[in-house]
């Protein structure tokens, strides 16, 4: 990569504007051993927009980002990216395709916060050591923390922590975000300033899949709103009518229950 | 008080120390840090290679790693010793001559490995599932994972219990006097009780002893040190920056598998 493309990119915000693709699974299944986790769920997020899935726990949600990005491999049916299947492509290089944000941050905790950005462009992308972390402090300067490169990850706070992974993420040009509960963890005050980033995200044209329990940001960001329950989609659409006018008994109790 | 003359003189006579002096600085010193440290840099390397065998998800990599450690760790270090020393020197004889170091160091080094590789594989095991998760999310395989993610940190949390390895290695090279040492080839052991021996005074015995403690007091503090700076963190001097709200929910929490691991090494 020339150092042309990087200024490119720098101008553009680094990210790939409006270049979210759109996302689909077609009746995936997963089990562990006895345990049925997804029962043929199908789902489609139209390019560069936002769809979140709502649901108690244990409903599957998180096993279905897995399997989008293929951290598991589903046992039948299909994942699709930008209307291909991606399970023929080698899951390593499909999985640069799509970024993932985790609820515990899980950021490299002996490396630097600009570290943590700039490993994945120089050993995957083969940056040279001086643009990636250029790249870096451009995606670390959008969440807010470019101030904060040299530090190590264990000296911010939750909230910090959490946009570091999503500058990582971001660093890397996915065409999807994955978002696994990425506000759970963190204490109440610090919830907001994370839900920006992804509410900004979301503005930019990125594609998003968003397991959440932020009704709040499902009802105002999301266009499209999915309720799991024992591994199937339950119910799902326009986040007004699967708010206001819910279907199902089971997404009526759940909904009475969160909200 | 005739006995603490005597005593004195038997421990600490000082012109049997100065008599050994010269051949444990110029013979013994270098013999036993070139049998420790290889011995340390060969057992490192093995025992990374077992650790990762260890704990691979393949059973034909796993099981002989597990074979291996148990023999060697169940194995008084004499009977390894002399089982490669002796057994191995007629085919060491067409290789490198009469000398008993290499086959020493093997020994050395099997029996560290096996230590080693059990430090680093409980270092390893006690990283967050989630920060490999985290790298094979970015596009890392799962085996570039484990090196550039997991393996560092598993590592640098177990530093204090691999210095004590290195501490018992420097001990345990005493051993090698067992294949029979040329007068060149003695460590600080076999001169201080060749001397020992010689004079019926064990002073120098005593003086052999001070030269262990040379090397291994400091490394015992260097250890202290790792276990401090893992505790308080690099991040200290970082902290005062502003931010650092110090909850980090899923942070490194170092303080215990560093404990508990060098606990367990002993």
């Amino acid at each position: 990569m020339t150092a042309e493309t990087t200024a490119d990119r720098l101008a553009t915000g680094g990210v790939a504007r409006g270049h979210g693709v759109a996302v689909a699974t077609r009746d995936v299944h997963l089990a562990f051993g006895s345990n049925r986790v997804l029962r043929g769920v199908d789902l489609d997020v139209a390019a560069a927009t936002t769809a979140c899935v709502i649901g108690p726990s244990g409903s599957g949600k998180s096993t279905l980002l897995r399997v989008v990005n293929r951290l598991l491999e589903p046992d039948r049916g299909d994942v699709l990216l930008d209307g291909r299947s991606v399970l023929p492509d080698n899951a390593d290089v499909l999985r640069q395709r799509v970024g993932m944000v985790f609820q515990h941050f899980n950021l490299f905790p002996h490396k630097t916060v600009r570290a943590n950005v700039t490993l994945g462009l120089t050993k995957l992308k083969g940056l040279p050591k001086d643009e990636a972390a250029e790249l870096a402090l451009h995606h670390l300067d959008r969440v807010g923390l470019a101030h904060k490169a040299d530090v190590r990850p264990g000296s911010l706070s939750g909230g910090q922590q959490q946009r570091v992974a999503i500058a990582r993420a971001l660093a890397m040009e996915p065409e999807v975000m994955l978002f696994d509960e990425a506000t759970s963890a963190l204490d109440p005050e610090l919830v907001k300033g994370v839900l920006a980033a992804m509410a900004d995200l979301a503005a930019e044209g990125m594609t998003m899949l968003v397991v959440t329990h932020e009704m709040g940001f499902a009802r105002s960001v999301a266009q499209q709103v999915l309720f799991m329950d024992h591994g199937r989609v339950v119910e799902s659409g326009e986040p007004d009518q699967v708010f206001e006018a819910p279907g199902t008994q089971r997404l009526q109790r759940f909904l009475s229950q969160v909200l | 008080m005739d006995i603490l003359t005597t005593l004195r003189e038997t421990f600490f006579d000082l012109d049997a120390m100065r008599a050994a002096l010269p051949e444990l600085v110029r013979v013994g010193l270098p013999n036993t840090l070139v049998l420790a440290l290889t011995s340390a840099v060969v057992g490192t390397v093995l025992g990374m290679v077992l650790a990762v065998c260890g704990l691979s998800p393949r059973r034909w990599l796993r099981w002989p790693a597990r074979v291996f450690t148990d023999v060697f760790r169940g194995l008084p270090a004499a009977v390894t010793i002399l089982l490669i020393g002796v057994g191995l020197s007629p085919v060491a004889l067409h290789v490198w001559g009469p000398n008993p170091y290499p086959l020493g160091i093997l020994a050395l080094s099997l029996i560290a490995s096996a230590y080693i590789g059990e430090i680093f594989r409980s270092g390893i095991q006690s990283v967050d599932t989630g920060q490999l998760e985290a790298a094979r999310a970015l596009g890392f395989s799962q085996p570039s994972g484990m090196r550039l993610v997991v393996i560092p940190q598993g590592v640098r949390r177990v530093l204090p219990a691999l210095v004590n390895q290195f501490i018992a290695l420097i001990k345990e090279s005493s051993l090698v006097y067992f294949l029979g040492l040329l007068a060149s080839q003695r460590d600080l052991f076999r001169i201080g009780q060749d001397a020992a021996a010689n004079t019926g005074n064990q002073s120098a015995l005593v003086l052999a002893g001070l030269f262990y403690l040379l090397v291994t007091v400091p490394l015992t503090h260097v250890v202290n040190a790792i276990d401090r700076r893992l505790r308080d963190g690099r991040r200290d001097g970082r902290r005062a920056d502003g931010a650092a709200r110090p909850d980090d929910p899923d942070g490194v929490d170092l303080d215990d598998p560093v404990l508990a691991v060098s606990q367990e090494a002993r």
